[in-house]
Parts: C-alpha cells; structure tokens; sequence
C-alpha cells in the first residue's frame, strides 16, 4: 500500500510518499509498522493515521486501495 | 451553498466578508490570523504551510457545518493560505454572519480554536539560525 506523509513526518521518511509491502491490515499496526522504519516518528506529539480523508481509530481496518496518510500534530492557523 | 471553505495562495479579509453579509444578518465577526514577527523572542523570517489539502478542505467543512447547525450562525467563511508567507501577510480568515452579534463572535473562536486542532495544515517557521515544524514535538 502507499502511504502519504506531511509535514514533519515527511520529512523524516524522506518522501512524501512510502510503499508499505508488510501485511498491516489495521491502523495500529501500520503505525508500530512506521515506527519500526522511521524511529523519530515516536518523539512526536502525535501520530494520527487518516483513511480516506478520515481521522483513524487504531482499531480500524486497512483495505487495499485507501488513502492512507501519516498526519503529524497539526499547526495551522 | 451558504458557507465556502478554501485553501489558496493568498486570501483577502474582504472576500471572506463579500461572501457572508447578508441583509437578515445584523451581526458579521471575523477572525484573521496573520504572520507574527517573532516567536519566543527570536526573529521569524517568513512561515510555510503544507496542506493535506482534500481532507483540510473536509475539516474546515465539517466546522463550517456544526457552526451553522448548533451555534445560531447563518453564513460562514473559512479560508486559508498555503505556501509561503511573510510576517504581516494574512494567513487565515473566518467570518461569521448571524442575525445577532454574540453567535458571530462565538462562532469564530469556536471556529479558529477547533482549526487549529483538527485541519491538516502545518506550519514551518523559518528563523535566522534554522527552520522547525511548529508543535510538532512535546
């Protein structure tokens, strides 16, 4: 699955998009799953996952062919 | 449709307005954010703003919605930059009509406060010794 990344979460993967080939099939383990690549995702303040444009719950399911984003805290205004 | 929700360049104060007065409104408030020239003391050299832009545009929808629905008012405007900006340079601007003025002013405190909170908008503040993502570490 490819995942999107903002802001500061962007910036420490690199790219504003990552291919994710491990079988994360719910939002917390996608999130355990891009700790595990990219360790300074866990400093910080939160590290919500968004689907389809959605704020994530960690128990929700991942389906093939969602938009999938990595939403570091937020700050604008 | 009697709200707008808008991610651009640049916004103007007076679109914001054009768009929400209304001959039954009496009461209009507007919130405007604008680039401060320091933070914490040190110089701020302009600021950058990265938008999920349709999910931003989603957020800034819903508050539109709920401000309408449960706080009295009867047009609403959001709207917000993305890019670079210099000190001074308006980056957000909320305005709300309301037949009278207390639902307007509360509506966009409810408005700015919640934006701040759930719209994925992020804010890089660029200072003479470097550049930090805002509020992204505890």
């Amino acid at each position: 699955m490819k995942v999107l990344l903002f802001g500061i979460a962007k910036d420490i993967a690199g790219a504003p998009v990552i291919q994710v080939d491990a079988p994360v099939e719910q939002v917390a383990a996608l999130r355990e799953y891009l700790y595990g690549r990219y360790p300074r995702l866990r400093d910080l303040r939160s590290c919500m996952i968004a689907v389809n444009k959605v704020y994530a719950a960690d128990g929700d399911a991942l389906q093939p062919g969602d938009e999938i984003a990595v939403i570091p805290p937020v700050s604008g205004g | 449709m009697d709200l707008l929700v808008e991610i651009k360049d640049s916004i103007t104060v007076q679109e914001a307005v054009d768009f929400v007065e209304s001959p039954s409104c009496g009461g209009v408030a507007v919130f405007i954010g604008t680039v401060r020239n320091q933070t914490k003391g040190k110089s701020v050299q302009k600021l950058y703003f990265e938008c999920y832009t349709p999910m931003a545009l989603q957020e800034m929808e819903k508050i539109a919605r709920h401000i309408q629905q449960e706080m009295g008012i009867q047009r609403i405007a959001i709207l917000h930059v993305s890019g670079e900006k210099l000190p001074g340079e308006t980056v957000v601007v909320i305005a709300a009509a309301a037949p009278h003025r207390g639902a307007a002013f509360i509506a966009c405190q409810y408005a700015i406060d919640t934006l701040k909170e759930t719209v994925p908008i992020w804010k890089k503040e660029y200072f003479e010794d470097g550049e930090v993502w805002v509020a992204a570490h505890p």
